[in-house]
């Protein structure tokens, strides 16, 4: 995994050094204009902050059930990563509708789906932080629990009405918008596999120095 | 005296409350669509797409800034101990 890091990192930064550009040259949106450029940022950051709920979830449900330290120390790193673009998402969205709303939040489903699904991620964390000895089982528990919330927060644009534009719009972007776009989302997900695996590798450290701990108390 | 002020403010009074409905505002019974709105009456996007890049950029480097500094300490610890342990045996 180590070896990984050097060419996710230069990847990484060759993809967002030329995103800006890619973003710059795409159409204006009819009815919102300029604003809507947040959305190439935004919508990717959404796309993490799903998936890396669904990796927490399946890595604890791993854990609990084979109980492999393996698939625990990626449920954290998927959880700090579910907290990080999930901030993201609930601080560029608010931005996007206070111009294309007239509103900064709105008790909309999406929205309100998307905060809860935000707060069971800091609640995992916070368990995991204060929760004391045998807090990851509980906290894998609650992962599960946030896993399952995702299909909803998903596919709640097309269920219920809604402000937030439908799942829709992004299989029908013009192809001046769609080259950009899944260039963002593909430059995002480059950064995620930067950032699991440099968490990943800080949690096994700190396993082994755990290890060591034990080790000279044996001793 | 109150009599008298009265019955010569009266009159005054009564002019000017007669007079009101044709110094009033013509109430609106339509509204009539702008086909292009002032400058200063839109909120500019520009800060708000601004921020919104910022905010992903400021996030995102202040959590490989904690990585580092926990991966840091995580680090030095390790070397202690391995430190420790060689030194005993």
């Amino acid at each position: 995994m180590r070896k990984l890091f050097l060419p996710l990192t230069l990847l990484a930064a060759a993809m967002f050094s030329y995103a800006p550009f890619m973003i710059d040259g795409a159409p204006y949106e009819s009815t919102m204009l300029l604003v809507q450029k947040i959305f190439y940022f935004h919508a990717p950051a959404g796309f993490i902050m799903l998936t890396s709920g669904i990796v927490c979830g399946v890595a604890s449900v791993l854990f609990l059930w084979k109980k492999r330290p393996g698939a625990d120390r990626v449920a954290l790193a998927a959880g700090e990563l579910t907290v990080l673009f999930g901030a993201i998402v609930l601080a560029t969205g608010p931005l996007w509708a206070r111009k294309a709303w007239g509103v900064w939040w709105n008790a909309d489903v999406r929205l309100t789906m998307s905060l809860v699904g935000w707060l069971i991620a800091v609640g995992y964390l916070i368990v995991r932080r204060f929760g004391g000895p045998g807090s990851e089982k509980l906290a894998a528990g609650l992962a599960v629990f946030g896993t399952a919330n995702v299909p909803f927060i998903y596919v709640s644009v097309n269920i219920w009405r809604t402000m937030h534009p439908q799942t829709t719009v992004v299989p029908s972007l013009v192809e001046g918008m769609r080259g950009p776009f899944w260039f963002c989302v593909l430059a995002f997900y480059v950064l995620y596999a930067l950032l699991m695996t440099a968490r990943i590798h800080l949690e096994r450290q700190r396993a082994l120095v755990n290890d060591l701990y034990l080790a000279q108390e044996d001793a | 005296m109150l009599r008298q002020l009265f019955a010569r403010c009266a009159p005054v009074v009564f002019l000017l409350l007669a007079a009101a409905p044709l110094l009033a505002q013509e109430p609106q019974n339509e509204f009539v669509p702008l086909s292009e709105v002032p400058r200063t009456e839109q909120i500019p996007a520009a800060p708000f797409v601004f921020v919104a890049y910022a905010i992903v950029w400021l996030a995102v480097l202040f959590y490989v800034w904690t990585l580092w500094r926990r991966q840091g300490r995580v680090e030095r610890e390790l070397q202690d101990l391995q430190h420790k342990m060689g030194s005993r045996s």
